[in-house]
């Protein structure tokens, strides 16, 4: 095993404070007792963690944000397995042109998708609707939604499929008792990652978001071109808090790096 | 890797896709076709606001005005800062942590990729605290007495830059740490035992096999960086606008779609022609790489 040299840690250890230092200052500057943006010096206070409960303006974000994410991801991946299922499976005329299609919105910047939603939205009046908004959504979670799906059902050993076949089965039944078991896994963290890519989203969001269906992103990011208070510093803090959870639950069952190594491109 | 036993089926793989396809078709392209064709509109407020038809006016308009020629340019050239400060530090970062112990490994993994789980409102918002006028950094500075006036890193590109770099390089590290998974540690022992010096052993046998994982972790980077919003809106305000800004202030401010559109479509077309002719070049280059 190669070890790296003591330059190599120290710089590894700058690259650590500058990850992390962002992230470990909400988490610091949300316990101050103080009104404006300060370190807890003078002792920790939790006045700013009541103060999210009296802002019904946030709380209501919250769980819109919550419900879109849930409706999302779930339409998403219930359009996903048929898809994977045939792209994994049979040879088509077409199919790669159908999947780099399926694939495309990620190389739309999600600005693009903001100006056209917001005039589609508009035309067809969804503008405002909680509708309107989720198929957005599952337009830009698709892409990842699809990858993760795609990727369990290609490994997956098909002898259980042929004898469930050969017993008589029919193909709902064979999807329904034997498929479908056996593809959880991957798709339960193609589900996960699409709601964590809706509930984050922000770009796009700000353009179709209406008084009634504003994201908690979008209400986040409206208060900070306002004013940076500790607010908003401890409801950050709270988002931190929920996400590291989430992190430790999913790196426990697949791996950080196996979920996100598509999710760029 | 895809094949079937029973041909006859044939209808079968489009039926299955077809749900996907008419939630694409009618939501995602059609609304791409209407913001093109919105492009072409004109915008006059005296007669009533937006006016169908076909004019080049709006493109005129973004080509040849020096103040959107400013706009591309400065994105552009954020582009390209952010995506150099991601290679300078996110490839020796990827290296630093492949040699690590397992269990090292994955706690630092954690920390360099669970940002990437978290909204980039609110990671803008901790480089907001760290670096405004009155955030932490200035307080501390002055509080030493290092400084007598605040550094001025809000509303700068600098600052701007800076965050842009934090909120991108996990998919650097990630990017060019899967391309050092496919590197067998054989070939660098090999090339140590020849007698080459450390360096020598990075720069001739560990860099040219990791190329393709920094070319693709930079195009990544760029072409987000290129359309990033949220960021440069808050670190940058109005003083730095970019593309996204401009199209969002064309939009919700002065409302003048079609400009908003213009301006759209040409982002569109420079990314995905950036995208492609950088895939082909890569796939030409590394060819075997990807085999």
């Amino acid at each position: 095993m190669n070890k790296n040299s003591p330059l190599a840690l120290v710089f590894h250890t700058a690259f650590l404070t500058f990850m992390l230092a962002p992230l470990v200052i909400i988490c610091l500057v949300a316990f101050t007792s103080k009104g404006y943006i300060s370190l807890p010096t003078e002792g920790l206070s939790l006045r700013w963690f009541r103060a999210i409960l009296d802002n019904p303006h946030f709380i209501d974000a919250f769980y819109l944000s919550v419900m879109l994410g849930f409706v999302a991801a779930t339409i998403a991946i219930a359009l996903a397995i048929p898809a994977s299922l045939a792209f994994a499976r049979y040879d088509f005329k077409g199919r790669d042109a159908f999947m780099a299609f399926f694939l495309s919105p990620l190389m739309v910047p999600h600005i693009v998708l903001g100006v056209a939603f917001l005039s589609f939205l508009t035309k067809v009046g969804w503008y405002g609707t909680f509708i309107g908004l989720v198929f957005t959504h599952v337009i830009i979670i698709m892409p990842f939604a699809l990858r993760l799906v795609l990727s369990a059902v290609t490994g997956l050993d098909r002898l259980a499929e042929s004898a469930a076949v050969s017993l008589g089965a029919s193909s709902w039944v064979v999807f329904k008792r034997v498929t479908f078991p056996m593809i959880i896994p991957g798709v339960a963290g193609g589900w996960v990652l699409s709601f964590i890519t809706s509930f984050d989203e922000v770009t796009m969001s700000v353009f179709v978001a209406s008084p009634s269906t504003t994201t908690l992103p979008v209400r986040m990011y409206e208060h900070i071109t306002e004013t940076i208070d500790p607010l908003i510093a401890s409801l950050s803090a709270s988002l931190i808090f929920i996400t590291m959870i989430v992190m430790l639950i999913l790196d426990h069952f697949y791996g950080l790096d196996k979920i996100l190594v598509g999710k760029g491109k | 890797m895809a094949q079937q036993q029973n041909i006859l089926t044939s209808t079968r793989p489009y039926l299955m896709s077809a749900p996907a396809l008419a939630i694409y078709v009618g939501l995602f392209l059609i609304p791409l076709i209407m913001t093109f064709m919105l492009s072409f509109y004109t915008f006059d407020l005296n007669k009533g606001g937006i006016l169908p038809g076909f004019s080049l006016k709006n493109y005129a308009e973004v080509l040849g005005d020096p103040y959107f020629h400013g706009i591309f340019l400065r994105t552009l050239w954020m582009s390209l800062l952010v995506t150099f400060f991601c290679i300078l530090l996110g490839t020796p970062e990827a290296y630093i942590l492949n040699r690590m112990s397992n269990r090292w490994k994955s706690i630092c993994m954690l920390a360099i990729l669970g940002p990437l789980l978290v909204s980039v409102v609110v990671r803008t918002l901790g480089w907001a605290i760290l670096i405004g006028s009155d955030g932490i950094i200035n307080q501390a500075l002055i509080g030493i007495g290092i400084i007598d006036t605040p550094i001025k890193l809000m509303f700068t590109m600098t600052g701007v830059v800076v965050a842009l770099v934090h909120v991108l390089i996990p998919f650097m590290v990630l990017s060019v740490w899967a391309s050092l998974q496919k590197l067998n540690p054989m070939v660098e022992s090999a090339g140590q035992s020849l007698g080459a010096a450390p360096f020598t052993v990075l720069r001739r046998v560990v860099i040219p096999q990791i190329m393709p994982g920094i070319l693709s972790g930079s195009l990544i980077v760029f072409a987000l960086t290129a359309s990033a919003f949220a960021t440069p809106s808050i670190l940058g305000g109005r003083r730095l606008k970019v593309v996204a800004t401009t199209a969002y202030d064309e939009y919700l401010g002065t409302l003048n779609w079609p400009l908003g559109a213009a301006i759209a479509v040409l982002l569109l077309i420079a990314n995905v022609l950036i995208i492609t002719s950088y895939n082909k070049f890569i796939e030409r280059k590394y060819a075997q790489a990807f085999k």
